[in-house]
Order: structure tokens, then sequence, then C-alpha cells
């Protein structure tokens, strides 16, 4: 069945055939002229991103460019677990430890450089890409283990994993330092942009050219064959494996790419920080990328963004707030991590509960109803509205499954733990 | 010898302990399905609780009860107010909305009393009794035996010999069918909760006196207890408890001959090991269900 199949089958059928079959059916063909056009828009819509936000660094303080290159870090990690988690349904709370593996391995690489007195830029491109790649064996690691287990179980492992990764910096102490972890001497910006180029807009620059490279990679990779197969193993493991996927193949596959882009995002981090600690990356910093991705809507990129620019900018709004009010310095203490934590866990359950599409469900939805109001003016059929009949099935499906409601979440499988245990 | 006997009660003791946070999730696992990632955030409440209360009214035993208490509510708050909304819909959101819950509580928890380690009151003296000249074990181990073995107990005859745990046996089992009889089934989860987050804090105030009462001490222990309620097969009490004596004295093994800084690393080799090899846990008769 090709696409365009797909799209002239009734409704009635289609519905019979259940949420893998459409999708199966539903997504643009490899090798389709829709691929050279998807790798285009992606191409297209990044250049403009990154000229956007280059323009901006140019224009604000070294403090905004601070938090822009934060964002930008944390949006590689979150893009990476939204993919993992929101359309393969593999819940990780690891993914904090695989920053850290990242973190780490970008910081002994550059601290043995510059004890040879290499302090060339290269040295910065050359420490992230072995970060990505350790970080990727990590994540085949945890990946085996991962694609036999579901749902609790997979998050209990890495909840596990999460808590115990400090004490492996304590106990490997001589390599790791411990508590106090590692230094992280990048070297500074080029002196060809100026003797007063600020390094934040610097950092800056690395850390967008990361996320957008991450975002590019992963933007094709969704819309092709490896996302549609993430998300038929997603609703229907026995289904997929019917139409010829690799489950355990696939699930592996993608946790190591949701782990790469950990340890991008965790080096990028480093090089930022001009350190790692063990501190860093606790649990906190897991439910901090899980918040992400449930609030900028599971399995969605653009919905990363959103999330990302939520876990940066709350804390330090929370505590401009803060700075207002006169407290004591112990009760300043007391709130000023917490504040955000509190307001982080009641965002957490109540998008989860009631928008389960996050802010990018909400978008759509609302991008929806003001098409719907302007469409009534002007009557047009609904299936009429694509114009490239092999791609605009899956859009018009994935969003119409996505932001319908409880489906933002992934819905169970039957192999997940129900309480079908007696024949 | 001496040394084996000592981390031998030693890791009874604590194992004693996680058995019983183990139970605690087990009863939420075979009610709702789910694996409430709260129940740490939840059994600290409850120590903070007793820690206040005992230091305010100088009574261990006022301040144990106030603890007991508040596990109870908490459980039911919990469960009414927030997870009676998610618990029908994908595993994955119900995780979700636990993490919510305990990020939640470990802020308010941190808002309230700081971050700042506390020594938490122990009934009975902490030093162990001497046969000769090895140390067994304190009055408190006896204690934490005592304690832990009534919970068990209390726990199985609730549900062998009562007409609550009769119900919850069936609404756990098939919950369509005991509605249909007149089971209340809304009610009897929410009793289950209450249950579950009240051993939850028993195991809190044996487990806390052993290091510091902090907002997140219970982490570790979590982890730990999870570790044992999956050996045990997440869906069996015999089995969390089994569980957890045998995570316990092999954690007590691997901090006592290895260091007490691989114990948190020995966790994790050890959960890994049990889900990979018996992803089912070790104590499942039936036919494993895939995890």
């Amino acid at each position: 069945m090709t696409g365009s199949d797909a799209a002239v089958a009734p409704s009635a059928e289609r519905r019979k055939a259940g949420g893998v079959l459409r999708r199966l059916a539903g997504s643009p063909m490899v090798g389709s002229p829709a691929r050279g056009r998807t790798l285009a828009r992606h191409l297209a819509i990044a250049v403009v991103a990154l000229a956007i936000m280059w323009y901006l660094t140019d224009h604000v303080e070294a403090f905004y460019d601070f938090q822009i290159a934060t964002i930008a870090a944390y949006l590689c990690v979150v893009a990476g677990l939204t993919v993992l988690t929101g359309l393969n349904g593999q819940v990780s709370l690891g993914h904090s430890a695989l920053m850290a593996v990242g973190a780490y391995t970008v910081g002994l690489l550059l601290s043995k450089l510059n004890d040879h007195n290499v302090r060339a830029q290269w040295t910065v491109l050359l420490a992230l890409a072995l970060g990505v790649l350790t970080t990727s064996v990590a994540g085949v690691v945890i990946g085996l283990a991962a694609a036999r287990l579901r749902g609790p179980y997979l998050a209990g492992l890495t909840l596990a994993i999460v808590v115990v990764v400090p004490s492996i910096a304590t106990q490997f102490g001589s390599l790791f330092h411990g508590d106090q972890g590692v230094p992280v001497p990048a070297p500074p910006a080029p002196t060809s942009l100026g003797q007063f180029f600020p390094q934040e807009e610097w950092d800056a620059w690395i850390a967008l050219a990361a996320a957008g490279i991450t975002l590019f990679f992963l933007a094709n990779l969704v819309h092709g064959r490896v996302g549609r197969n993430l998300r038929a193993v997603r609703d229907h493991e026995a289904a997929a494996q019917l139409a010829g996927i690799n489950v355990a193949r696939t699930q592996v596959t993608a946790f190591v790419v949701s782990a790469a882009c950990a340890g991008l995002g965790g080096g990028v981090i480093a090089v930022i920080n001009q350190s790692a600690s063990p501190d860093s990356f606790a649990l906190t910093l897991s439910l901090y990328l899980l918040l992400a991705i449930v609030l900028g809507g599971l399995g969605s990129l653009y919905g990363a963004i959103w999330g990302s620019v939520a876990i940066v900018w709350l804390p330090y709004l929370t505590n401009k707030v803060m700075n207002g009010l006169t407290l004591s310095a112990a009760e300043a203490a007391k709130l000023r991590g917490n504040v955000p934590l509190a307001i982080f866990g009641l965002a957490l359950v109540i998008i989860a509960i009631a928008a389960p599409g996050g802010i990018q469900g909400l978008l759509r939805r609302a991008g929806r109803w003001a098409r719907a109001r302007f469409a009534s003016r002007v009557p047009q059929p609904p299936s009429s509205t694509g114009r490239r009949p092999e791609t605009s099935p899956p859009q018009g499906g994935a969003t119409h499954r996505q932001a319908a409601g409880p489906e933002g979440l992934p819905p169970t499988t039957p192999s997940a733990p129900t309480s079908e245990v007696t024949t | 010898m001496e040394r084996f006997v000592f981390l031998t009660v030693d890791g009874l003791a604590h194992g004693a302990i996680y058995a019983a946070f183990a139970l605690a999730l087990v009863l939420i696992w075979r009610g709702t399905r789910v694996v409430n990632f709260a129940q740490g955030a939840m059994a600290v409440v409850s120590a903070y609780i007793a820690y206040s209360v005992a230091s305010a009214s100088g009574s261990y035993w006022l301040g144990a009860i106030a603890a007991i208490v508040s596990g109870l509510a908490l459980g039911v708050l919990v469960e009414r107010g927030v997870m009676r909304f998610v618990a029908h819909t994908a595993p994955l959101s119900a995780i979700v909305v636990a993490l919510g819950v305990s990020l939640l509580i470990a802020a308010v928890v941190g808002i309230l009393y700081g971050v700042d380690q506390r020594p938490f009151p122990v009934p009975f003296s902490r030093t162990p009794y001497t046969i000769g000249s090895y140390a067994v074990f304190s009055p408190f181990t006896l204690f934490t035996f005592g304690v832990v073995a009534v919970v068990v107990i209390g726990i199985a005859l609730l549900f062998t010999r009562t007409s609550v745990g009769l119900r919850m046996r069936a609404s756990a089992f098939a919950p369509e069918t005991a509605r249909l009889l007149g089971v209340n089934v809304s009610r009897v989860l929410t009793v289950g909760w209450a249950l579950a987050a009240g051993v939850g804090a028993v195991a809190s105030l044996l487990i806390i006196p052993t290091a510091f009462l902090q907002p997140n001490a219970m982490d570790l222990v979590f982890v730990t207890a999870f570790t044992a309620a999956v050996i045990g097969g997440l869906d069996s009490p015999v089995g969390a408890v089994v569980g957890g004596l045998v995570v316990g004295l092999l954690l007590s093994y691997v901090s006592g001959y290895l260091g007490s800084n691989v114990t948190s690393i020995g966790v994790l080799v050890l959960l890994v090991a049990v889900l990979l090899l018996r992803p089912g846990g070790l104590f499942t008769m039936r036919q494993a269900r895939r995890v």
C-alpha cells in the first residue's frame, strides 16, 4: 500500500485498520520526491532560524547570550528525549546521566589537551564529537537493556542509573575529581572576532550550532522511515513486527540517537559552564528534562524548543520575582532553589492530566480553530486541503492524533503491564 | 566470621525496611498498575512531620503516630487529588504525574525545612549488644525487625482474613466483576493508597535514623525498594518481602567487603541483572508478563 492509496481509502476502513497501519501507509515513501522537499524545507528553516538567532545574539547583552546558550544546549537534549519518549514511548529518567557522560568526556579531553598546550578552536569540535561518541556507546548499553523493558520497569532502571551516577564520580575520584568535578578549559573566543568579543556570545554560537544541527538531523529522522518505525513500535509492537519492523533494533536505535543528543547537549553545557560536576547532572535535571518534553508537547520538536525555553526561563523569572521581595537570608536560601521546583512539579502534574499535548498541542488546536473559522467563510471540503497527496496524509493524521487530547501521551500498548496475565 | 555475622544481621535489618517499602509499592501496583514514583517523597513528608512533632512534644512515639497518620492522609490526598485522574490512561502519564508529585513534595519540604541534614530520633539505642567480643545487633535493630514483622503480618492478615482485604484482592484481580458484585472499587483504591503510604511512613521512620533526614533522603531507598519489588515480581507481596531481605543482605555484604561507596553501584548492578535475567521477578509462578 502506498501513501496515496491510503489517502483515498474510505475513512471507515482506515479506522478499522488501526493507528499503526494508518501511520505506516500514510507516511511518505522513502525515495519519493517528498523526501528531497522535506530535506530542503528543514534546511531552509534551520538556516533562517540560525540567522535570526545570530542576529539576536549579536544585539543582546552578554547575560542573555549566556541564557540563549544554555537554552540551546538543553534543546539538544530535550529534542532527543522527546523523540525517544514521545515518538517511541520509552521513558528515560537517565538522560541527565547521559549528559554527564558527554560533559565529562569533553572536560577530560580538553583538560588533557590543555596540559599538552593544545588550545586551538578545533579541540572543542573534537571534544564534542568524542562526547557524542562515548555517550552513544553508553546509549547502546542502556538501550539494549531498555529494549527489553517497558513502562515503569524502564523508568525504574533509568532512575537507578541517575541516582547512582554521582557515587561513580566519587568512587573513581582520581579520574573524576569526586564532588568537585572536572574543569573544562575550552579555548576562548577566536581573536579574529575582535579583542573585546564577549565569550558568552561565542559560547552561544557554539550552542546554537549544536542545537541547529541536532534539530535538523532529528527533523529529517522523524519524518522518514525511522520516525515512522518509531511511532509504529510505540503504538502497537505486535502490529509493527508483523509489518516487518525489527522492534528491538528500532528501540535501541531510538535510544542511541537520543543518547547522542544528550551527550552533545551535556558537552555543550560543560563548555559553557567551564566545568562538569556530579551535582549539575543530578536527578532533578532529569525531571527538568521530563518537564520540558511534557510541557512542550511529547514528540514535538517545536515543543522541545518551548520546553527548553521554559526550563531555563522559569527559574530565572521566579528568582527575579523573589529578588523583588524582602526576605531574610535564610528564607531566601530556602526559597531560591525550591520555588521553581514546586512550580515545575505542579506544572508537570497539571499538564500531564489536563493538557497532554503540551504547549505545541494547544498551539495546534488554536491553529486548527483559527483555520476552521477562516475556512467556514471560504467553503472548502476538508479532504482537499492537501496540495501534495503523498505528504499531506501523515501530517494531517499525526497532528490530529497528537492534538486530539489524551493521545498526546502514547497509548497503552498491549505489552505494557496490564492485567492480562492469566491465559 | 564475626564481621560476617554482623553484616548479615545488619543486612537483614536494612532488608526488612526495604521489604516494607517494597510492599508499599506492590500494594499500589496490584491495585492500580501504577508504580508510585512519589512514594519516596511521600515517606519523607511523614518523616519530617514525625521529626517536628517529636521535637515539639519531646515524645518519639507521638512523632511516630503523627507520621503514620500523616502517611495515611497523604496517601488519600495523592490518590483522590491527583492519581485518580490518570490511573487508567497510558503508563507514561502515570509515571510523569507521580514524578511531578514527588518534585512538588520535595520542593515544599525544602521550602519549609531547608536542605540541611538533621539527625533523626530513635526510640531505642543504636549501640549494638556484644556477645563475647562480637558486636551483633542493637536494640533498634530488634525494634526494626519487630515493627516490620507486625506490618507484614498485619497486611497478610488484612488481605486474607478480613472483608476489606477480600475486597482489595477482588478489585485488584477483576475490577469490573468486583464492581458488579457491589464492591466500591474506587474507595478500595483509596484505601490501598492510604495503606501503602502508611507503610511507607513506617519504613521512613526505620531507615532514616541510619543516615540523616533531608529532603531527598529516600531517593536511594526508593530505588533499592523498587529493585526489591522487581526481584519479587512487583505483583507478589511475599516476593516483595523476600526480595527486600535478599537486597538488604547483598548490599550489606557489598558495602562491608567492598566499601560503602560501592553500595549504590551494587543496587544498579543488581537491578540490571534481575531485569535482564528474570524480568518477571524471581517469585512469579504465573506466565510472566512482558515488562
